[in-house]
């Protein structure tokens, strides 16, 4: 929990999870999750289907118990009392009503179950999510994308300080994803932490600053999306007038790492200061550059490296966990 | 881990009002409102003594000597209708109706997948479980207030507010046999109450609406097929189905507690243990799916 203090200087973190791990059986469908989301954090937890986001998200809000690990919301165990979801909203896979009663109702049923003033809420959150008009309909007859905008209005009106949501704009239409999305920033920007799951690495990349990426119940990267992002672009091809001699600059350049020939050029790993020295030493070496470009690996193309095939491709992947 | 309850990360920590038992058992009302069950439970306890004493009316000129504790009463006075339902009810018909609301009131949560939305609030589970428990019961008395009520006004007015022939054969006022007659109707939700508790419990373990009726109902028969099977007769005293037959005992002079007191302790002994089992079970249980 010290980290905690050290990065936001009050209380405990708003989601700390510790060797949290849920076996149905001899599957594990979370196998050992450690994270921590700081307050003021967009998080993202990114992995395909069947990663175990749901399960895991499930552990965190009390509805199933873990078989291994713990969870702390605010420093409290949801497992224990719902008063550890004080402060904290949000719902797992698309979230559901009593088809029979009418939006308003449910919201008005979710209030008396939530206390306080979350009575007052209603009409706020109705606007917000831009269901004041079809309020009145009984919700059997919402479509996918009025639901699961309804299951953010639930949600806002325990006025949270952490949403944990469960692939928010999955199912919705193109607009209806790109609204969802533009909800989520700006309620972050009203000072709400916020984890949600995805499988999309877009919508990760447009709305988190950190991420973890899962696969099959493991967390195979942590950190934060600049520095994947770094990392996804710091491969760099290279061809001199001497490419003997500028792959033995390449090797015994500090910062440099993994210099190899890869059809017929030059390919290393850095960051761009090392970079910037690189080309300097090349010059005094008498290998002059022709190409010095980075390579195009997108954040897609390391999604992929690290949670598709064999295992190989996560234990190969630079940085597995970046801080 | 060090998890003191410091005051929590932004969290505001004023007292908050909690909401309880009570805002589920309003909403759990208000719900049932809304179901199709609820009318179709509280149209049959309704409609019944007004067929039964259509009937009655049909069979009047015919020899209804009939083979049953007040048949010859029947005509007598109206208060006797309220009785002989309740007689015939303890079969199935009460049981299936206590059961319809009992059997669905997890199972339902189950089906709309909606558990997971009312256990993200700030409810503990036992608050939800104790309210819903609390308005399977609320119905259940409902519908035997309406059957009897019903029934003293149907029979009434074909038969007339007349006074009434005890067991024990004594004759008691228009007005006491009213009072018996409800009497009778609180006594009788022992048992009832004793199905109410299988129908939560079957409700919660099979997670199915239509699976914790039929159960309700069939563990609620097969107390009657063990009643009448040759050489099990030692076990009819506890059998539940004997004990839909209590009130009687308030119909002797003196009235005869003792059947009463047994349907207590007996019903308590089903009862206690399934309610339990359903507790458990519900708040134990991983809330996965829908
Ligand atoms: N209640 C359950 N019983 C058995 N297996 C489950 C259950 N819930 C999830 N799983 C399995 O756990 C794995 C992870 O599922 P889930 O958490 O839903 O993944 P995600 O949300 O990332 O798509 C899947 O293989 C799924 O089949
Ligand atoms: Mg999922």
């Amino acid at each position: 929990m010290a980290e905690a203090d050290a990065r936001t200087g009050s209380g405990p973190a708003p989601v700390e999870v510790r060797g949290l791990v849920k076996r149905y059986g001899e599957l594990a469908a979370v196998a050992g999750i450690d994270l921590t989301v700081h307050a003021g954090d967009v998080y993202g937890y990114l992995g395909p289907n069947g990663a175990g986001k749901t399960t895991c998200l499930r552990m965190m809000l009390g509805l199933i118990r873990p078989t291994e690990g713990t969870v702390r919301l605010f420093g409290r165990d949801p497992q224990e009392s719902a008063q550890a979801l004080d402060g904290v909203a949000g719902f797992v896979e698309a979230p559901t009503f009593y088809p029979y009663l009418n939006g308003r109702r449910n919201l008005e049923l979710l209030a008396a179950f939530d206390g306080e003033d979350a009575r007052t809420r209603i009409d706020e959150a109705l606007d917000t999510v831009e269901l004041a008009h079809r309020a009145k309909d009984r919700v059997g007859g919402y479509s996918h994308g009025m639901r699961q905008r309804l299951g953010i209005a639930a949600a806002l009106l325990r006025n949270p300080k952490l949403l944990l949501l469960d692939e928010p704009a999955t199912g919705l239409d193109p607009a209806g994803m790109r609204d969802m999305r533009l909800l989520i920033r700006r309620l972050a920007d009203q000072g709400i932490t916020v984890m949600l799951s995805s499988h999309l690495l877009a919508e990760v990349e447009e709305l988190c600053n950190r991420v973890a990426i899962v696969r099959t119940g493991r967390i195979v990267y942590e950190g934060a999306i600049s520095e994947l992002k770094r990392t996804a672009g710091a491969t760099y091809r290279l061809s001199t007038t001497d490419d003997e001699r500028a792959l033995a600059v390449c090797r015994a350049q500090p910062g440099v790492s993994d210099a190899r020939v890869v059809q017929g050029r030059i390919a290393f790993t850095a960051d761009d200061a090392a970079v910037a020295e690189l080309s300097q030493a090349l010059v005094e070496a008498g290998a002059l550059i022709r190409i010095l470009a980075p390579e195009h690996v997108t954040l897609e193309d390391l999604f992929f490296s690290l949670t598709e095939g064999d295992g190989a491709a996560s234990a190969e992947a630079p940085a597995v966990v970046a801080g | 881990m060090s998890a003191v309850a410091q005051p929590a990360g932004g969290v505001s920590e004023r007292t908050r009002s909690r909401p309880g038992v009570g805002a589920v058992y309003r909403w759990e009302l208000f719900k049932l409102r809304f179901q199709k069950r609820t009318y179709l439970g509280l149209g049959a306890s309704a409609l019944v003594p007004i067929i039964f004493v259509v009937a009655i009316q049909f069979r009047h000129h015919r020899d209804n000597g009939g083979d049953f504790a007040f048949a010859s009463y029947l005509t007598k006075s109206g208060l006797v209708v309220p009785l002989v339902i309740l007689l015939f009810g303890a079969v199935w018909m009460f049981p299936l109706i206590t059961a319809l609301v009992a059997g669905d009131i997890f199972a339902s949560e189950d089906h709309n997948g909606t558990l997971k939305t009312v256990l993200t609030r700030s409810l503990e589970r036992w608050q939800i479980f104790a309210g819903k428990a609390l308005a399977a019961a609320t119905y259940a008395v409902v519908a035997i207030a309406i059957n009897g009520t019903v029934a003293v006004v149907a029979g009434c007015l074909e038969s007339g507010f007349n006074s009434v022939q005890t067991l024990t054969g004594t004759i008691v006022s228009a007005p006491k046999g009213l009072e018996l007659v409800y009497l009778s109707l609180l006594f009788y939700l022992i048992p009832i109450a004793t199905v109410v508790c299988i129908g939560l419990m079957l409700s919660t373990i099979t997670r199915n609406s239509a699976a914790a009726v039929v159960g309700t109902l069939m563990v609620s028969l097969l107390f009657q097929l063990i009643g009448i099977l040759p050489g099990l007769g030692a076990t009819q005293p506890y059998l539940l189905s004997t004990q839909f037959n209590a009130w009687q005992g308030l119909l002797r002079q003196p009235i005869d507690w003792s059947p009463i007191i047994r349907a207590v302790w007996v019903c308590a002994l089903y009862g206690v243990p399934a309610l339990g089992t359903a507790f458990l079970v519900f708040l134990r249980r991983d809330v996965a799916g829908g």
